[in-house]
């Protein structure tokens, strides 16, 4: 199991909002890393890795600069030899292979197109090199320029296209030599915004179209979330979690996944309470206990970290001796602490909010602004309700 | 209406300031006057070559028909040809590896291969002359080329630094996920080489070309302690001509080498600009 593994209650479920998942399960996963760790100097780049890739999957490699996503992608290219571990391709061994014999194909972060090709001998180029015959050639080049919208600008040479264009010449480059796995290098990274929006949805059509294996790096984590049928998060070389892009964000693994996917309010506490079907979390942080409604298994006594999402938390107008307001769901108490607006940034479809308590802590909040005249506005200095479902916090052990 | 008045330059029109106005017309006197004068005067109708007398074209063909003059030119030429081509070739070499490798002892590498840039050329003169005597002796009387050896040997060391220097200045922009998308495209090392680093490189290796041949052409000092008494190149040969007097028979094989350096590089500046070619030059819109 993937999962995050922690804090889940029976009533929850995996990633049924993601309509994507694998096209074509096989027990053999395409791509395997078994202990890969690779060392440059004295310093780990990528440290004991091993994953599971599947056949069909769009898969991501998520995480700050400088963790080792890069590198593993290199290494799957083949242009880095990992220093221990081993990586199999359809159950073979690849890890020696030079990046010419391997069957995947790379979109480099700077496309790499050649610039002294027209965009038709790029795309013909890899053919060429394994000396497919012209009237093939010419067929599966047209037929990838059709696939990424190229049509017509065959003749142009790289410095008459745009940022976008130049990507899709690289995608068909490497779609047209119909590799195993397609490996994208921080695809949409250097592409304005509007135009990023825009691939970020044709990238996924063109993978459900080719049906080809997809493993993304990217730092974006809004960019992994909407593409990728599973993510691995990295940090520091080392695998942190590897599951859907819902799981990560819902049920992190740790502080690290949980502070990288969104934002998230952290609260540092001792489990007082953990029992199957309810736990308490007392954080000195927070001036109230946190309840949930389903157990954490085995910590208790110790010391844990319960992660709230600024969304999940409730905000509500506290005027004098106003009562708490009601959370429902958690018969061992409310989840509502008081505190004041100190900040309030309005961003068009939400605004958020950071209310002190006080304990002197901030938390973050955010408002979807569903309505044009808000009925309920909130100004800085207010004092108001902070509640949250007590399904809603993940508590998190490391 | 009044006439419009001129405006005063602006801060950056330094072109509309007649100081430097002056000082564009100094340097293009002084470059250029002399050029122009030598050719002009291989015109001249004048045993003495300082009064001018009338316009003929009697000391061209003098000079085509001094035997020793077109040895000497023929020597040249051939000298730098092989120069050129051993320059650029050991030149690229030296900086592809430079450029692609971390070796121990990379940076004396570097260092010693800007010292032919740096020494003076007289102690390049004598030390190839020490070399050639002492070291490995050119044997004498060797037919035509090999009897030009030691002089291209010579001219290859100082010139194929300067082949290196600047092909290691292009290689500075190359960008390495090309080499990359190039092999993961199913390329081997030398086919990645040959497809995508050469073109890359090509610009260089004319400019580096351009820059051997003149230098081998037209050098004088190194030339005069290798060469033999039977290897006369044409500074050598315009520098024994010219101690007597100056004729203008040597203004006109000098007009006639200026004009042939000038279309070579004309030619080679039109190659490197060829939208075609693998320069990268913008390429007309369809």
């Amino acid at each position: 199991m993937h999962r995050g593994g922690l804090g889940l209650g029976p009533g929850f479920r995996r990633d049924e909002r993601k309509k994507k998942g694998p096209r074509v399960t096989t027990n053999q996963p395409i791509i395997t890393f078994e202990n890969v760790t690779k060392r440059f100097g004295k310093m780990v780049a990528v440290d004991n890795v091993s994953l599971s890739i599947q056949e069909g999957e769009f898969f991501s490699l998520l995480g700050p600069s400088g963790c080792g996503k890069t590198t593993l992608l290199r290494m799957l290219a083949g242009f880095e030899t990992p220093t221990e571990g081993r990586i199999l391709i359809d159950g073979q061994d690849i890890s020696n292979t030079p990046p010419n014999k391997r069957p995947v194909n790379m979109v480099f972060q700077s496309y790499a197109v050649f610039p002294h090709m027209s965009v038709a001998d790029n795309v013909a180029y890899g053919l060429k090199v394994d000396r497919v015959s012209k009237a093939e050639r010419d067929k599966r080049v047209e037929e990838a320029l059709d696939l990424v919208q190229l049509h017509g600008l065959a003749l142009r040479r790289p410095d008459q296209l745009s940022g976008g264009q130049r990507q899709r010449v690289a995608l068909a480059r490497a779609l047209v030599k119909r590799p195993r796995v397609l490996l994208l290098d921080e695809p949409l990274s250097a592409l304005d915004a509007k135009l990023r929006d825009q691939m970020r949805t044709e990238l996924c059509t063109l993978q459900e179209k080719v049906g080809i294996t997809f493993i993304m790096v990217t730092h974006d984590q809004d960019e992994a979330l909407a593409l990728a049928s599973r993510c691995a998060v990295m940090n520091r070389g080392v695998l942190q979690q590897v599951a859907g892009p819902s799981d990560l964000y819902e049920f992190p693994n740790s502080r690290f996944v949980a502070d990288f996917i969104g934002s998230v309010n952290l609260f540092e506490g001792v489990l007082a309470v953990d029992e199957p079907s309810h736990a308490v979390v007392k954080s000195p942080d927070l001036d109230c206990d946190i309840f949930l409604d389903h157990g954490v298994t085995g910590a208790r006594g110790g010391t844990v970290w319960a992660a709230l999402r600024p969304e999940k938390i409730e905000l509500h107008k506290r005027p004098d001796g106003a009562p708490p307001p009601n959370m429902g769901d958690c018969p061992l108490g409310q989840n509502a602490v008081a505190g004041v607006i100190k900040h309030e940034a309005y961003l068009g479809g939400q605004s958020v909010y950071e209310v002190e308590i006080k304990s002197g802590r901030r938390i973050k909040v955010v408002r979807q602004n569903l309505t044009r005249w808000d009925q309920e506005d909130f100004k800085l200095g207010e004092a108001v309700w902070l509640g949250w479902h007590a399904c809603s916090p993940a508590v998190l052990l490391s | 209406m009044t006439k419009l008045r001129k405006s005063a330059p602006g801060p950056l029109e330094y072109l509309r300031r007649w100081q430097m106005q002056a000082w564009l017309a100094a340097v293009g006197v002084f470059l250029y006057a002399p050029l122009i004068a030598l050719m002009a005067f291989s015109f001249n109708d004048s045993r003495r070559n300082i009064v001018w007398n009338g316009f003929t074209l009697k000391y061209y063909e003098k000079a085509l028909n001094n035997d020793g003059l077109i040895e000497a030119f023929v020597n040249s030429l051939t000298i730098a040809a092989l120069c050129t081509v051993l320059s650029v070739a050991l030149g690229a070499m030296v900086a592809l590896v430079l450029w692609r490798f971390r070796f121990p002892g990379k940076t004396v590498l570097d260092g010693a291969l800007a010292l032919p840039i740096v020494v003076p050329e007289i102690c390049m003169g004598v030390a190839m002359l020490v070399f050639f005597a002492k070291v490995m002796p050119w044997p004498v009387g060797l037919p035509w080329p090999l009897n030009l050896g030691a002089i291209t040997i010579a001219h290859v060391s100082f010139s194929f630094p300067f082949v290196a220097v600047v092909v290691r200045a292009r290689m500075a922009s190359f960008n390495r996920e090309m080499e990359e998308a190039a092999r993961d495209l199913g390329a081997g090392e030398w086919r990645t080489i040959k497809d995508v680093i050469l073109p890359h490189m090509a610009p260089s290796l004319v400019a580096g070309a351009l820059l051997a041949f003149t230098l081998s052409l037209d050098d004088f000092v190194i030339t005069f302690f290798t060469a033999g008494p039977d290897t006369v190149t044409f500074p050598v040969k315009v520098y024994s001509m010219v101690r007597f007097s100056v004729t203008p028979e040597v203004n006109a094989a000098s007009t006639i080498l200026i004009v042939l350096t000038v279309i070579l590089t004309a030619v080679a500046l039109k190659l490197q600009g060829d939208p075609a070619g693998v320069a990268g030059g913008h390429g007309d819109k369809p």
